[in-house]
């Protein structure tokens, strides 16, 4: 290809990815072709039309000179890509939420035994998955990549390996779900994917960690603000966790099956190692980073107390890591093990309430925001449920206490207040600030709709805990009660149809939930269509920001 | 290894453990409160509230 006209080539990255692409195109079509293995003949095709659809898109771009980095602005395409993404899955997760909420309220209508692939033990992981790492990940992706370029005042490291983390996880999203309805799972919670998957999801890992670092690197303030270290933490530590608990050992390099490295009751408490620490540092860990970036800049105000904020983070980091033993009490782990892990998760009510302070308190002096400013409100609202998932699993924690919650809808509650009160409100306030600012809006379209979506989503959550509440401990007390012979009182199915009234609102509490989600989508959407304010910065004469 | 009893291993790792995180604690509120960090700290706090919502990298 010559180029005879003045225009400037791609750069180097991008011819790297076009040919890493083809070369991936091609490997992935010998293995599926020499697969015995219908499942991953399955998955091996989409990875070989993600990476045939990524090799054409780059030849197109790179043939038109595109991709050109302009080393004066901050790479911001990306944190577009992602705020849309984030949407788009948070729709996908919390609609296959819906549904399977529907299948336990409804079991005669929403059964389909002709489909297995919509079968409640098929859609739960993708309702999960789809929740925690599509929504959850695209928002601490693009939220992390805008975060840090902003406060180490440094464009993105890496060049097109940003664009390469972001379509890289999608496509592990994508492979994740596939595999998920066709039946593939290690059983493992919240790290069903197999083998393959998880070497990729690594792969997509390690190269998201570098671009991070490598931003930090080039930082022109001298210190790295406190989101960054939140954001740094879930980074590492969440490669540390899926590699170590997803050592296994394929039984054949060209089929999905592979067993663990580890067995009994090391293998349990690997996996509650890494599952706990999925919710502390990926749901709680990168959500805080948005918290400290998101809150003070949208009240104005600095944070509460920067001290607070470092002595929050090394005592989260540091007592979160060992809590994971307190989902196995009275099993075959020895029990100053779940003793430990119980007195690490009352330890962390003490980080975890100063942290909520330092957010909270950072509306001191502009609390007049929180009846204006819709979107300030739900961020408050969010560090709020912050505050009470967090006094919750501790006391659920204790063993008297797991005795009773244990295996009931209470510990569902407890994973959906903090995963929609706190993951997903702090998650839709900091789209609702990002998009007029990298769409460079003035604002959101509509300020009402945020409204709707507030109230419509804080009442669907408050049906959906409320709801749980009732018939966790509902059918926590019909298992343990016994008649004056000593026999169990109630058979398990007793128990199962006691719920039907709770399951029935808490169905509903998710379409609410869902509902204000797609109101925010058509809000933003509008907002991204809005024409561009009258007066660009740009036409206003040389760069601006310099004065700051 | 072999030389070392359950209670031996306890009680380095109950003390040990006890130690270690005291000391890392006290650490990191040591350096929180050190004088002089209150300014850097400062700092670091007003660093989002800079006007840098449009996308030219900042000096």
């Amino acid at each position: 290809m010559t180029d005879t006209t003045a225009q400037q080539d791609s750069p180097p990255g991008a011819v790297a990815l076009l040919i890493l692409s083809a070369v991936g195109a091609f490997l992935a079509l010998i293995a599926t072709g020499l697969s015995p293995d219908p499942l991953f003949r399955l998955e091996g095709w989409v990875f070989t039309f993600a990476a045939l659809a990524s090799a054409a898109a780059l030849t197109v771009g790179v043939a038109n000179g595109r991709y050109q980095a302009d080393p004066g602005r901050y790479e911001d395409g990306v944190i577009r890509a992602g705020a849309i993404a984030t949407i788009f899955w948070a729709i996908v997760g919390m609609l296959v939420g819906v549904v399977i909420a529907l299948q336990l309220a409804w079991p005669r209508i929403f059964y389909f035994p002709d489909a297995g692939w919509l079968n409640f033990g098929r859609l739960r992981p993708l309702h999960t998955s789809g929740v925690i790492f599509a929504f959850g990940g695209n928002a601490l992706i693009a939220t992390s990549f805008y975060v840090v370029q902003r406060t180490c005042r440094a464009r993105l490291a890496g060049g097109m390996a940003g664009w390469f983390v972001f379509w890289g996880y999608q496509l592990f999203i994508v492979m994740a779900a596939v595999g998920y309805l066709a039946g593939i799972t290690e059983g493992r919670e919240y790290a069903e994917p197999e083998w393959f998957v998880d070497l990729w999801l690594t792969l997509v890992w390690v190269v998201y960690l570098l671009v991070f670092l490598g931003t930090l690197w080039k930082r022109k303030e001298p210190h790295i603000y406190v989101a960054n270290w939140f954001y740094l933490a879930f980074i590492v530590t969440v490669a540390l966790l899926h590699i170590v608990n997803n050592l296994s050992l394929p039984v054949s390099l060209l089929g999905t099956k592979s067993y663990s490295l580890f067995a009994g009751v090391q293998d349990a408490l690997t996996q509650w190692w890494y599952g706990h620490n999925a919710v502390g540092f990926f749901l709680t860990a990168g959500f805080l980073a948005i918290m400290y970036y998101f809150v003070p800049k949208r009240a104005e105000k600095p944070v509460y107390s920067y001290r607070l904020s470092i002595v929050h983070f090394w005592s989260l980091i540091f007592i979160y890591i060992w809590a994971g033993p307190h989902h196995l009490h009275y099993t075959a782990l020895p029990q100053w093990a779940q003793t430990l892990g119980m007195t690490f998760s009352i330890m962390l009510w003490m980080p975890s309430w100063g942290g909520m302070i330092n957010g909270l308190m950072t509306l001191s002096g502009a609390w007049d925001k929180l009846r204006t400013d819709p979107v300030l409100r739900m961020m408050a609202v969010a560090v709020g449920f912050y505050g009470m998932s967090t006094f919750e699993g501790p006391l659920m924690s204790i063993r008297a206490v797991n005795a009773l919650s244990h295996y009931t809808d209470w510990t569902i509650g407890h994973v959906h207040s903090g995963a929609l009160g706190w993951v997903g409100f702090i998650s839709f306030g900091a789209i609702y600030c990002l998009v007029p600012w990298l769409w460079k809006k003035d604002g959101l379209y509509s300020n009402a709709l945020v409204e709707w979506h507030f109230w419509i989503a804080t009442l669907g959550l408050l049906f959906y805990i409320a709801a749980m509440w009732v018939s966790g401990i509902g059918e926590g007390l019909m298992w343990r009660e016994y008649t004056p012979q000593g026999f169990l009182a109630n058979s398990f199915v007793e128990s199962v149809s006691a719920k039907q009234v709770a399951n029935i609102v808490r169905a509903l509490g998710g379409v609410m939930y869902l509902s204000g989600a797609v109101i925010m989508a058509y809000n933003i959407y509008r907002t991204i269509r809005q024409p561009a304010p009258a007066v660009l910065p740009e036409a206003s004469g040389p760069i601006v920001a310099a004065a700051a | 290894m072999s030389g070392l009893s359950y209670e031996q291993v306890a009680r380095f790792a109950q003390q040990g453990g006890t130690l270690y995180f005291v000391v890392i604690f006290l650490a990191g509120v040591v350096y929180a409160l050190w004088p002089k960090n209150r300014q850097a700290f400062r700092d670091m706090a007003h660093l989002p509230l800079r006007e840098d919502e449009d996308d030219h990298v900042g000096s």
